[in-house]
């Protein structure tokens, strides 16, 4: 075993091992931080792909952002759920079984495809990358239409988040 | 040498983990967090396909930084509703929160 298997089977547990917890945990505050150590583990992944940009994007968007909006709810809402009681649906069995088919379907499909097993090209390390992503972004001719598309949707779910969170005017 | 099954094996994990949590969990907050593992598990598998099969084009990575927008995009409104619903009703259970069924 090489040291990059390694390092990416340690990512690997920080990761599953860490969704797990946020699907099982009982609080919904621990649910956010185990989530927080899951999406670092991603982060990590990412360097093992050659693709920095995303992990600091990863880290930026959605530690920073998202997972604080995380906490933030939970602390909201604190009181709706008091952390008593069931935290899962009564039919959480059949939950668990679809969940695991979809697994072991997913790996047998998987499987079955020609490049399952194909290991990556060479890797410059002054490839260009950033560089490329950038300028595709703002291109005519790749995804300038796309790019623009998420901003208005940024634009539009941040009025509508206002708008719906905005307290009730008496 | 990482081979691709070993990426898309976890992929396919992570994404059953979030789809438990989504379908299991009462707390609505808590099904937003089973969705965003969801859309990591698609991130990890864009950027793995951009880089074992297609490294010379952008496109893995152009969609995986679409798919970041929308995540955003869709834990604000989705936040914003239940503080919202909190607010009026109290609770986030997802059970109770029945308004609209017929």
């Amino acid at each position: 075993m090489t040291v990059e298997q390694f390092v990416f089977l340690v990512f690997a547990v920080i990761t599953l091992g860490a969704a797990l917890m946020v699907v099982t945990d009982r609080k919904v505050i621990h649910s956010a931080l185990w989530l927080i150590l899951s999406l670092f583990g991603v982060a990590g992944l990412y360097v093992l792909l050659n693709a920095g940009f995303f992990a600091v994007v990863q880290v930026v968007v959605y530690i920073g952002a998202i997972a604080i909006l995380f906490i933030f709810a939970a602390m909201l809402t604190r009181k709706a759920m008091e952390d008593v009681g069931p935290q899962v649906n009564p039919g959480w069995p059949a939950a668990a079984l679809i969940g695991g088919v979809v697994f072991v379907a997913l790996a047998w499909m998987l499987s079955h495809w020609g490049q399952f097993m194909a290991l990556p090209p060479a890797f410059a390390d002054d490839t260009p990358t950033l560089t490329q992503l950038g300028v595709a972004l703002v291109s005519p001719d790749a995804y300038v239409i796309p790019f623009e598309i998420a901003s208005v949707l940024l634009v539009a779910a941040m009025v509508g988040a206002l708008y719906a969170a905005w307290g009730k005017k008496k | 040498m990482i081979p691709l099954s070993w990426y898309l094996i976890l992929a396919a994990a992570l994404f059953s983990i979030g789809l438990y949590g989504v379908l299991a969990r009462k707390n609505a907050v808590a099904i937003l967090m089973g969705v965003e593992l969801m859309l990591n598990a698609v991130n990890i598998n864009l950027v793995a396909f951009w880089r074992y099969l297609d490294v010379d084009t952008v496109a893995g990575q152009a969609f995986a930084l679409m798919v970041f927008a929308v995540a955003a995009a869709e834990v604000a409104v989705g936040l914003a509703l239940f503080i919202a619903l909190y607010r009026r009703r109290g609770t986030v259970v997802a059970d109770e929160i029945d308004l609209m069924k017929w």
